[in-house]
């Protein structure tokens, strides 16, 4: 009984660390003055790695989630006479949920797990503390830019995913199963609201992004040195980053809807 | 027989005194001096796992000690001296522009061919225009003989090769105090000769001071001046090469000699052998 209560503590103390520790690698990160006129340059690269080479895979993701909650949601209201209904349905469950939710998945398992590798590749290969050593900080050369590209560019990925997904449900939802082009379209004028719907989604990538990208920079930047260290921490980017964003989902819905 | 520990700082550039390490429980070095001659090859020599490299890390300030000094004399602080576990980031930065090491893997960045590696510090830290950048970044590497391999990726380097980019990388800056980390483990006895004789020939043409970690004996004593020898964290032997060979202590003597028993065990503690084997 003593031994689990110590093992107990032991855990919460570990834990307690670890978070401090993030804590003050996150600030660190924010707040090291930025050399603006070559932090620049790192961060177009970095936007170019992160957030151009995410493209594929969440617009081909977004085509058929849109594809496949049209044909749902078509299905569903069809008994009910509301297949006009099909263009809101969609529109309010992709801006309100499934962009932000699925894009932050995909981004995580995607570009979070190759920065995680990376960087943590860099350590394990010592070319960070080269780096160190040749009185260049890492926090500022490496992370920053990565960190900064990650947030910038997960609410312009869910941006991208609204609309493919919003147009794989028209192709579906009007051209294959016969909805009303007009009523499709004006149906969802009427009921997504700018503010609401669409920018509510999109403060909600902001967040998502900023949780997975500090998730998968910590994880590389502290990751043990060796192979199975990388492994590791590429596998805790996906699961830590999955949870946080389905909790972090819950709660600022609650927020949004003014449920809380 | 010790060097002597002058008290003139201006012919030394490192100086531990009383250093005192732990990692969580265990003991790395409990109460170590020792003392780098400016202009010298010191050796830092003892088996495996005993914190040679650990040393490195803390006289280049990457570990804080949990006590005692080290106090780096660099040409600007010659007389004063600079305790270097005691300076905040931008002065440690400021320090290490002095000092280079030259990490065991090598540590190239693997996504810049050897060019980019070698200027790589020069573009960090001098506003030089890009034509100078290059006629330094060739001279480093013409020093060590790959100028012909500058547009070659870190990755298609053989091991030698890498090591002696990272060599010509870490000399970009004119360091005052180059760290060597196990120059030569895993190197063909060729690349080994090559190793040797440019850190030699290195050291004494751009008037540097070197420091290297090592547990390859006739390779380092061929041009160490000066060998310290760690064990179980302490210092168990110092003198010169040819003092060393004649060492009479049975810790320095089985080190030296590489000979598979002696103070370090050859067989891991065991209960009595015919009784285990006919119980």
């Amino acid at each position: 009984m003593l031994s689990a209560v110590q093992q107990f503590g032991q855990f919460g103390l570990t834990f307690s660390r670890k978070v401090g520790i993030s804590g003050i690698f996150l600030f660190n990160v924010l707040f090291r003055r930025p050399k603006l006129q070559r932090s620049f340059p790192l961060l177009i690269e970095q936007l170019y790695f992160i957030g151009v080479f995410s493209l594929i895979i969440i617009m081909l993701s977004a085509l058929f989630i849109g594809m496949v909650v049209s044909l749902q949601g078509h299905n569903t209201l069809q008994r009910f006479g509301a297949d006009q209904e099909l263009g809101e349905l969609l529109a309010l469950s992709v801006t309100r949920e499934l962009a932000p939710v699925i894009t932050a998945l995909l981004f995580a398992g995607r570009a979070g797990t190759s920065l995680t590798a990376e960087i943590g590749l860099m350590r394990a290969t010592d070319q960070l503390d080269s780096m160190e050593m040749m009185a260049v900080d890492p926090l500022w050369r490496i992370i920053s830019p990565r960190f900064w590209a990650g947030l910038i560019s997960a609410p312009i990925l869910t941006l991208i995913f609204d609309m493919v997904a919003i147009y794989g449900g028209y192709l579906v939802g009007v051209k294959w199963l016969g909805v009303d082009s007009g009523s499709f379209w004006s149906n969802m004028q009427a009921s997504v609201g700018f503010y609401d719907d669409v920018i509510n989604g999109v403060i909600k990538s902001l967040v998502f992004g900023f949780v997975v990208t500090w998730i998968a920079v910590y994880q590389g930047y502290y990751t043990a040195p060796n192979a199975m260290g990388i492994g590791r921490a590429t596998t805790k980017t996906v699961v830590y980053s999955s949870l946080a964003i389905l909790a972090l989902d819950f709660m600022l819905t609650s927020v949004m809807l003014k449920n809380w | 027989m010790p060097m002597p520990i002058s008290s003139a700082s201006s012919d030394t550039f490192v100086k531990v005194t009383n250093l005192c390490f732990k990692r969580e429980e265990r003991v790395i070095f409990d109460n170590v001096s020792l003392r780098i001659a400016r202009n010298k090859i010191t050796a830092i020599m003892g088996p495996s796992g005993t914190g040679k490299t650990t040393l490195l890390r803390l006289i280049s300030g990457q570990l804080k000690p949990n006590s005692g000094d080290i106090i780096v004399y660099p040409l600007e602080a010659k007389e004063s001296g600079i305790p270097i576990h005691r300076l905040n980031r931008r002065k440690l930065y400021q320090l290490r522009k002095k000092i280079s090491m030259l990490f065991q893997s090598g540590a190239l960045f693997t996504n810049l061919n050897v060019y980019e590696n070698v200027v790589f510090p020069l573009r960090e830290h001098a506003r030089l225009p890009e034509d100078m950048l290059r006629d330094i970044a060739l001279m480093k590497l013409e020093a060590v003989g790959l100028r012909g391999a500058h547009h070659l990726m870190a990755s298609q380097l053989s091991g030698g090769m890498a090591r002696r980019v990272a060599m010509a990388r870490a000399l970009a800056l004119d360091p005052e105090l180059m760290l060597y980390d196990e120059p030569f483990t895993g190197q063909d006895p060729i690349i080994m000769g090559v190793l040797v004789q440019l850190i030699k020939r290195l050291n004494y043409a751009l008037g540097l001071t070197s420091v290297i970690v090592s547990h390859d004996v006739a390779e380092t004593a061929s041009i160490a001046d000066y060998i310290y020898l760690i064990s179980n964290g302490k210092i168990i032997g110092e003198g010169t090469p040819e003092a060393l060979f004649a060492e009479q202590s049975p810790a320095v003597n089985q080190f030296i000699h590489g000979l598979p028993d002696g103070v370090v065990p050859f067989h891991y503690p065991a209960k009595d052998y015919a009784e285990e084997l006919f119980s």
